[in-house]
């Protein structure tokens, strides 16, 4: 099981075949999407860029943690950098245990810890051709 | 001192990301400090001498790891100024 960030899509069969194990009845995945809506400017794509080795460093901390809090996990991630355009998965959790109660509580943490700790930035691509920096939110 | 020993300045590589880089427009600079100085007045210096593109108290890394404001830094070492994270 590792944290890794890739400029590559996704592969969503990979990540779970990562975690899947014989012990583990329950699994679960979260997919952050790019996503469009009017609302927000009429995002088209999202550049991710990182301090690539610290980034690593803290998704390695953050899945060492949720190990610690929920013994017996299985947990593995995949973080994009680079162009994602709308439609398109940025981020990928996915959470194998024993019990469904583990993988889901494993799965929200993950995710809420990488938005608070992991130095990755997104700068928006808007229909209209300009771009801006995202600020930290709840998304 | 009576021996004589002078302490010698600090340089320390400064990475800068995103919107900091962006409003610096650099991505990376060396930072000469006196001996004893701390993240805090690596800042500080970069203020100086570049603007006011970074905040006064922005988030800092030393060596890969988040650090507080009071941190001495010692040469060589490996400091980044990193706008509020935005992954997932």
């Amino acid at each position: 099981m590792c944290a890794w960030l890739t400029h590559d899509s996704l592969d969503l069969g990979a990540l779970l075949s990562e975690v899947t194990a014989e012990g583990c009845g329950a699994t679960t995945i979260f997919l952050g999407t790019v996503r469009r809506s009017a609302d927000d400017g009429d995002v088209v794509g999202i550049e991710y860029s990182g301090y690539d080795a610290m980034a690593e460093a803290e998704l390695d901390g953050v899945l060492a943690d949720a190990r610690a809090r929920w013994p017996g996990v299985r947990i593995a991630m995949r973080h994009r950098l680079g162009y994602v355009a709308t439609g398109e998965v940025s981020v990928a959790i996915a959470v194998a245990a024993p019990h469904r109660s583990a993988a889901f509580d494993a799965c929200r943490f993950v995710i809420d810890q990488t938005k608070e700790r992991v130095p990755v930035w997104k700068k928006e691509r808007l229909a209209a051709g300009s771009e801006r920096w995202v600020g930290p939110r709840g998304g | 001192m009576a021996d004589g020993h002078v302490e010698e300045d600090v340089r320390v590589k400064v990475l800068v990301f995103a919107s900091y880089a962006d409003a610096l427009g650099r991505e990376e600079l060396e930072v000469e400090l006196p001996a004893g100085a701390t993240v805090a007045d690596c800042v500080a210096e970069i203020r100086r001498g570049l603007g006011a593109g970074v905040p006064p108290a922005p988030l800092v890394a030393v060596n890969r790891r988040y650090a507080r404001a009071d941190r001495v830094l010692v040469e060589g070492e490996e400091v980044a100024l990193i706008p509020p994270v935005a992954g997932g």
